[in-house]
């Protein structure tokens, strides 16, 4: 049997549950949201220290308190949420397909948001030498266990990544009695928030290394120690650098992958460098009705964002229903030097639009420009830029108006 | 301890491997009485559970070798066992591609050797042709072996175990042997922390045959260990592979070569590199050998990308042929002249898995020469697995979560592996309570992320239905405990 809703929104994180309000808000009644987990919130459930909200609420919240007024919200606007559901399968016409314990369930919408998040990149992914005992978690699984199953993962800890939840995990491991040798970092800079190194490390006296990785596990059966070495700009281990760490436990905080394997089934076109779909500025992607909003689409550095990007797909969902937002989106976004991303990836000329991105390198007082030709739409300067932080910036359609063909860069 | 009296028995293997199972399974289909002794947690934890999964034809071993006439004989029989066992099977063929001229030498040796071996079916193709059957792979021309198949070794391996286990076969996990003495014409084995005795002893111990033949009193085996490293690739590849793709083989190299093989799962393998080790349990990956399979593999493979590989691992051959020698020595598979009794399977390496139901038969020939032995007639010959629920159609999946609600709940998000699998896999007839045990049998933490989904629910499932508490749970049995304990 088929199931007629207005909107589908799948994952019921801050993004979908963003989206959910906004579209109930905008007058749409035929709201669904899928849930896999027993309940709503997403990742900010496990993510118990504080500041969430900053920029949303001017307040420090913790992740599920900040989930919380969202799901309040969408109780009391009567939105349903189905938890312990999984998608399969959504397809080009949005036929979307949902398996849970009480059977297989197929629904067609008349607009799909997908705000599945994203899941961590793995030792396997990035190929560590050496054997595969016990001991060696991604720090999201490790912040799962220590947070909502107080269970410990280990005594004495080395955690190479320095994304935010390794530095997180790496305060949270300390507090909880653990010994956290060293955070080890491939890069010359950290890949996690200024606030983060200050607060999770600094404070306590534990040693970030950069430009060194983790080049051997060893071990049979648990984790017995990791030998790390200084790389290179290439990021090749340097000889006669290496040193070995003993140590029960590895802790990876290597990266985060959008989580677009359905998107893929509904023949959704995923852009290389994101690993999310590529998007108009109505956050819609490739297949017509279908929009991503949150970390299936770009990994956010704040949950601030995930929200509001979560409204605007709901908003261009709900404008895409009542048949209007078909301006033809075939203006390029190209990224250029200096920028790793921008999205959208492609824009029509004619609305004010917010752009997102990142950079390659952390510099200084540098101007991100957007040009289009010859011509310079728009000019941007920055005290500090660091790949950590996304970077927005607003045009205005005046600013805008008659572009064929953008670019992005920094200057320099 | 319990008394060796106790654990008496006609025959004891020692070793849970393919061949070990095979021999336990063929042996429980008579009046004996068997015990299956296991230095590790589960079955297959060795060579068994670390190759390349393919079901060998035989047309690349030495014509008139054990090797070549067992795995033809292997091959012909492979896919009845499979499905008598309920063991995933494909037949996909196989192709030994040549990339120059001076290999096509080397493809008309294989079709004549093959020959020799009773191989049946194998073809020079023209480049033509491997276009049409791999559209990705290059290459100038190729042989095909069209008997050429894939198997998940771990399935088999347990499939064979658990059928022996239903025809009366005791399995013996975390019990090393230590010492093997003779006494009153039997043999008095210290394993674990007890004795058995038993009037035969098949020693199918793998990497270590050598250090239980020596035990036993028959010494003069040495057993070289040769790693293996692989990738496995996620299942977004498997477009690009139809089949085992292998380059032609070079004289004096002590594998088949960096080869790309598709699992019946549907990931891709690259591997395996071959380098003789100084010890049998140094399972490492190495920085030198995974940057050599993945250059190599992708002149196989062009579309291959490193954003492809979710896991690497290792395997150990053991070769009877050390590192001055290469190449391959042949299976020793035969009773001990100065121990009789002890029933030796030494230097069983590939094609040893495609070969263990007829090495286990040859076992029972040797066996039946001694004595008679009645065959049972309460012997069930079939066994059944854990249903592949991703596998069925919406009609079977919807009447089965109807049955159990818990085939409606996805444990594993990217294998599509559901809360009932887990649960059959967590409750195995061999009682093996593993991480690794869940994971072979029912394939949840397999997938792209690795169980950075379901880690945390498999735990849970663990504590709430099998009362199994999250600092007791091991990845893989004794020091290998997943957590240190509670938080504060």
């Amino acid at each position: 049997m088929l199931i007629k809703k207005d909107i589908i929104i799948v994952g019921a994180g801050p993004a979908g549950l963003a989206a959910a309000i906004e579209a109930k808000k905008r007058g749409r009644d035929g709201i669904l949201v899928l849930e896999r987990e027993l309940s709503a919130g997403g990742i900010l459930n496990q993510c118990i220290h504080d500041g969430f909200g900053l920029i949303r609420f001017n307040e420090a919240l913790t992740g599920p308190e900040y989930a919380r007024r969202y799901i309040d919200e969408a109780k009391a606007l009567g939105i349903e949420i189905v938890t312990n559901v999984m998608v399969q399968d959504i397809s080009r016409d949005k036929t979307v397909t949902a398996v849970s314990p009480d059977g297989i369930k197929t629904y067609k919408a008349e607009a799909v948001i997908l705000a599945m998040g994203c899941r961590e990149r793995t030792r396997g992914a990035i190929c560590i030498p050496g054997t595969r005992p016990s001991g060696v978690f991604t720090a999201g699984v490790a912040q799962n266990l220590v947070n909502l199953k107080n269970i410990m993962v280990g005594k004495r800890i080395v955690i190479l990544g320095s994304g935010d939840i390794g530095l997180i995990m790496a305060r949270r491991l300390t507090l909880e009695g653990a010994k956290v040798l060293a955070v080890v970092e491939k890069l010359p800079y950290s890949s996690g928030l200024q606030r983060n190194i200050t607060q999770c490390l600094d404070d306590f006296e534990i040693p970030l290394l950069l430009s060194h990785t983790v080049t051997k596990i060893e071990g049979h059966e648990r984790v017995k120690g990791v030998t790390i070495a200084r790389v290179d700009e290439k990021g090749n281990s340097i000889r006669g650098t290496s040193r070995k760490f003993e140590c029960d436990t590895l802790i990876l905080s290597v990266g985060l992958i959008p989580e677009n394997e359905v998107s893929l089934n509904a023949g959704i076109v995923i852009d290389e460098t994101t690993g999310g779909a590529r998007v108009d500025e109505n956050l819609q992607t490739s297949v017509p009705g279908i929009f991503a909003c949150g970390n299936v689409l770009q990994v956010h550095d704040l949950v601030d964002y995930v929200s509001a990007e979560g409204e605007q797909a709901a908003k261009a969902a709900v404008e895409f229903i009542k048949g209007r937002g078909e301006a033809a989106s075939d203006i390029t976004v190209r990224a250029g030097s200096g920028i790793r991303y921008v999205l959208p990836q492609s824009i029509s000329s004619g609305r004010d639009i917010t752009f997102s991105m990142r950079v390659t390198n952390p510099c200084k007082n540098k101007t991100i420009i957007f040009k289009d030709g010859d011509t310079v739409l728009k000019k941007r300067t920055f005290k500090a830029l660091n790949p950590a932080e996304m970077v927005r910036i607003d045009l205005k359609a005046g600013e805008l108006r008659g572009v064929l063909n953008m670019e992005v860069f920094i200057d320099g | 301890m319990t008394s060796d009296i106790d654990n008496l028995f006609d025959i004891i293997i020692v070793g849970a491997g393919a061949v070990g199972c095979a021999v336990a399974r063929e042996l429980s289909r008579y009046n004996l009485k068997i015990a299956v002794l296991e230095k590790e947690s589960d079955v297959a934890a060795g060579t068994s559970g670390r190759n390349s999964a393919v079901v060998h034809a035989g047309f690349n071993n030495k014509p008139g070798s054990l090797m070549a006439k067992l795995c033809v004989e292997g091959n012909e029989g492979f896919e009845s066992i499979c499905r008598e066992l309920d063991v995933p099977y494909k037949k996909t063929g196989k192709l030994i591609v040549a990339f120059e001229e001076s290999d096509f030498a080397g493809i008309d040796r294989l079709i004549e050797n093959g020959r020799k071996n009773g191989v049946k079916g194998l073809e020079f193709v023209d480049a033509g042709v491997v276009k049409r059957l791999e559209p990705h792979v290059g290459g100038i021309g190729a042989m095909l072996s069209p008997n050429t198949a894939i198997t998940n070794p771990f399935i088999y391996t347990v499939a064979l175990a658990e059928n022996a286990a239903v025809n009366g076969a005791v399995f013996y996990f975390n019990t090393e042997v230590r010492g093997i003495s003779r006494q009153d014409r039997l043999f008095r084995v210290r394993a674990g922390d007890t004795f058995f005795r038993g009037r035969y002893i098949v020693n199918s111990a793998g990497l270590y045959s050598d250090r239980i033949s020596s035990m036993a009193g028959e010494k003069g085996y040495k057993v070289y260990p040769c790693r293996g490293e692989y990738f496995i690739l996620d299942k977004r590849t498997s477009q690009y592979l139809n089949m085992p793709v292998y380059p032609v083989p070079r004289p004096g190299l002590g594998g088949l070569g960096v080869h790309l093989t598709p699992t019946v799962e549907g990931n891709i393998l690259i591997g395996p590199s071959a380098e003789y080790i100084k010890t049998k349990c140094d399972y490492s990956s190495t920085k030198k050998v995974m940057d050599r399979l993945f250059k190599e593999a992708r002149e196989l493979l062009p579309p291959l990308s490193m954003r492809h590989i979710i896991r690497s691992y290792t395997g150990i051959r053991s070769k009877l042929v050390g590192p001055k020698t290469g190449g391959f020595g042949d299976f020793v598979i035969e009773e001990s002249e100065a121990v009789p009794g002890l029933i030796n399977l030494v230097g069983i390496e590939s094609p040893g898995l495609t070969s263990s139901v007829p090495i286990s038969r040859m076992v029972r020939d040797i066996i039946a020469n001694r004595e008679d032995i009645t065959p049972k007639s309460s012997f069930i010959s079939v066994r059944k697995g854990i249903v592949p629920f991703r596998e069925l159609t919406i009609e079977q999946k919807e009447e089965l979560i109807k049955e159990y609600p818990d085939y409606g709940e996805v444990v594993c998000r990217c294998e599509g592996i559901t809360k009932k699998e887990v649960l059959d896999a967590i409750n195995n007839p061999l009682g093996v309570a593993t991480l690794s045990g869940i994971k072979y049998r029912a394939r949840p933490m397999m997938g792209r992320c690795q169980g950075g989904y379901c880690l945390t629910r498999i735990v849970d499932i663990l504590n709430n239905e099998k009362g199994l508490p999250p600092e007791e749970i091991t990845l893989r049995g004794k020091e290998s405990k997943l957590f240190t304990g509670k938080v504060k």
